[in-house]
């Protein structure tokens, strides 16, 4: 993975300072509130409802296993014993106290970890496919080019203060796991006929109030022009995008407004004058954090291995991990790992220091010391040999990480919500926890086969309701919770937006519905079919009938 | 209905409650008021002095004589999260 030189390292340490003089300063009286908020965000530092919350960046959701013990060690040494991952890709933690913030960031900055663009209106932290360097599916490794950007976008002096946060996804297999359609800007890499490398530049996803699905800038941009085209469509929407009005300042609302075509017509112009003076990047320095992301030394095996397959037969709870939370690797006799971080009844997302621990010990001995995070807040181990998945399984049940329902129902996204959050209207979490203990047998989760379902707290959508084949979104009416259902939507590369279905629910009205919806699915679905296609085959009227009554 | 004021603390961003005399993480501990006015003139002073910051009242009921939040959101506040009751004021107070 990329490894941060002297001059990385320099930025990191000249930022803890400036940021140790500023707490000092808020700490003093010397800066008030308001002075102090916008150098507090830019720093990653955000007051929530209990305390103040530290997010750390994870670019392109990679952790090395120094980071990971980093991680445990802020847990325990900072916060109360656990952080949380989210949506994209990164940690919170949350009972942050100011006065210990910079010591905090300097224990990070000693592992290559900060909390640069994690807030503001600057471009965030990309995120990128978890799988990104372990699939056959990929034309290439996306976090080459997501390390490009970053490189490229941080502290960029014209990007630090656009209309408002701008959120890149990347990934170069067909399979979008990074939901790059729901991104301000999604890239993916793909080949044309002549085996060449190239971009296909979406703008204007998001969720939030307005949810719209991202449209294609361009089909193919040759990979040489990355930087320049990037700038020429920021330009666009630093000069366009609505300051005026913060519900109408991210990118969306530019090229709905304008239109796609006009939208592209204004940034292939830019683009133009963009180059007459802008250097694309170096195709050298393109190789060189190329370098940073070669494949670890894999082993030359088999594609099977005989301890494997007798633990398969041998122990079905171990089969059922496998299945579901196992995929294939490029590499003859490797796989992927996912650890769910979705036990029953759990708190989606969280992570103990304890567990944290343990997960940095088995990247080191059984997957090349790596650790992914991925946006439906589980996490990776990207490259684990076959004859090692038994063994790593043993030790996973042993850290409750080993939960077997990686795409099922239970593998819910929620956003913290009302428990943590001062935005929320209504509570996540527990809404997520009382859906997965009514489905708490996995079998019957398998029956129902992928489903995925995503809860968030208030219309800002980080839970991503929007893209769930159930969403649910938590309201507040008249001072009691409410939670509006919506059917349909999806994150993945066949994107689309979920409906509401109809009026909302009161807490255990939205646990009840949702298991109304599910068993309307199993007595109608065709055989095989998905959740979202027997939705998309049927329309939302049988489920209406199921949850509300004919009448 | 009665009130009481809160803020967060500027060093910890615990969440804090006017006491009278001064700032406490208990809301039980809140004096209750119908008038605002002392309240908010002893927060802004408070905030003036970068000592708590974001005040604002909150609507209370009376527990046997004692302060508690009506609202959902300020329970949650004044208890901690409802999904770690080991966590937050709910264990600590």
């Amino acid at each position: 993975m990329y490894q941060y030189d002297n001059f990385d390292q320099a930025i990191l340490d000249a930022r803890v300072e400036e940021f140790r003089d500023q707490v000092g300063r808020r700490l003093s009286g010397e800066l008030t509130e308001e002075q102090f908020r916008p150098l507090r965000l830019m720093n990653g530092v955000y007051l929530q409802l209990h305390a103040y919350m530290l997010r750390i960046a994870i670019p392109y959701g990679t952790l090395n296993t120094k980071q990971v013990r980093m991680l445990g060690h802020v847990a325990r040494t900072y916060d109360k014993g656990y952080g949380h991952f989210t949506t994209r890709q990164n940690i919170q933690f949350n009972w942050i106290r100011l006065q210990d913030t910079p010591d905090i960031i300097r224990d990070l900055s000693t592992v290559g970890l900060h909390s640069i663009q994690t807030s503001g209106n600057c471009i965030r932290n990309t995120t990128a496919d978890q799988f990104a360097g372990a699939t056959a599916e990929e034309v290439t490794d996306p976090r080459v080019w997501a390390e490009v950007l970053r490189q490229w976008s941080t502290f960029h002096p014209e990007y630090s203060f656009l209309p408002r946060k701008f959120k890149v996804a990347i990934t170069a297999a067909d399979n979008d796991r990074a939901a790059v359609q729901w991104h301000d800007v999604g890239i993916v890499i793909h080949k044309n006929e002549a085996g060449e490398l190239g971009f296909r530049v979406l703008a204007g996803g998001g969720m939030g109030r307005t949810p719209i699905i991202g449209k294609v800038v361009r089909e193919w941009l040759p990979q040489q022009h990355f930087l320049s085209y990037l700038e020429a469509l920021m330009r666009v929407y630093n000069r366009y995008g609505r300051r005026d009005n913060i519900y109408k300042a991210r990118i969306k609302i530019l090229v709905h407004e304008l239109g796609i075509e006009k939208f592209r017509e204004e940034v292939e112009a830019e683009w133009q004058e963009v180059l007459k003076t802008f250097q694309d990047i170096d195709p050298r320095e393109v190789e060189r954090i190329a370098a940073n992301f070669a494949p670890p030394p894999f082993e030359t095996l088999a594609d099977t291995d005989a301890g494997f397959d007798a633990a398969l037969t041998a122990d079905a709870e171990f089969a059922k991990w496998v299945k579901q939370n196992v995929s294939a690797h490029k590499a003859p006799g490797y796989a992927i790992a996912t650890l769910s971080l979705k036990p029953i009844g759990g708190i989606p997302g969280d992570a103990s220091a304890d567990q944290l621990d343990a997960v940095a010990d088995l990247a080191d001995q059984f997957s090349f010391g790596e650790v992914r995070v991925t946006h439906e807040q589980n996490l990776v181990l990207p490259h684990v040999k076959k004859a090692d998945l038994f063994v790593l399984w043993q030790e996973l049940v042993k850290q409750e990480l080993a939960t077997s329902n990686a795409g099922l129902l239970s593998d819910i996204i929620a956003c913290p919500g009302l428990d943590y959050c001062t935005l929320a209207n209504a509570r996540a979490i527990p809404v997520a926890q009382d859906i997965a203990k009514r489905f708490a047998d996995i079998e019957r989760q398998r029956d129902v086969g992928e489903l995925k379902i995503k809860i968030s707290g208030c219309i800002n959508a980080c839970g991503h309701h929007h893209a769930g084949h159930i969403g649910i979104l938590g309201v507040d009416k008249r001072g009691e919770e409410n939670f509006q259902i919506t059917l349909g939507g999806s994150g993945a590369e066949d994107a689309s937006l979920g409906k509401i279905i109809g009026p909302g629910f009161d807490y255990d009205g939205v646990i009840n519905a949702v298991e109304t919806i599910v068993e309307t699915y199993r007595s109608i679905r065709n055989e095989g079919e998905r959740f979202l296609d027997t939705y998309r085959r049927v329309s939302v009227q049988p489920f209406k009938d199921a949850v509300y009554g004919s009448n | 209905m009665p009130q009481v004021m809160t803020a967060y603390d500027v060093p910890t961003g615990d969440v804090v409650y006017w006491r009278g005399d001064g700032w406490t993480r208990d809301v039980r501990e809140a004096v209750a008021f119908d008038d605002a006015t002392l309240a908010e003139a002893a927060s802004t002073r408070d905030a003036v002095a970068q000592k708590v910051m974001d005040h604002y009242p909150i609507d209370v009921e009376l527990k046997d004589g004692k302060p508690w939040p009506t609202r959902y959101r300020e329970v949650v506040r004044a208890s901690g999260p409802s999904v770690r009751l080991d966590l937050g004021k709910q264990a600590e107070l």
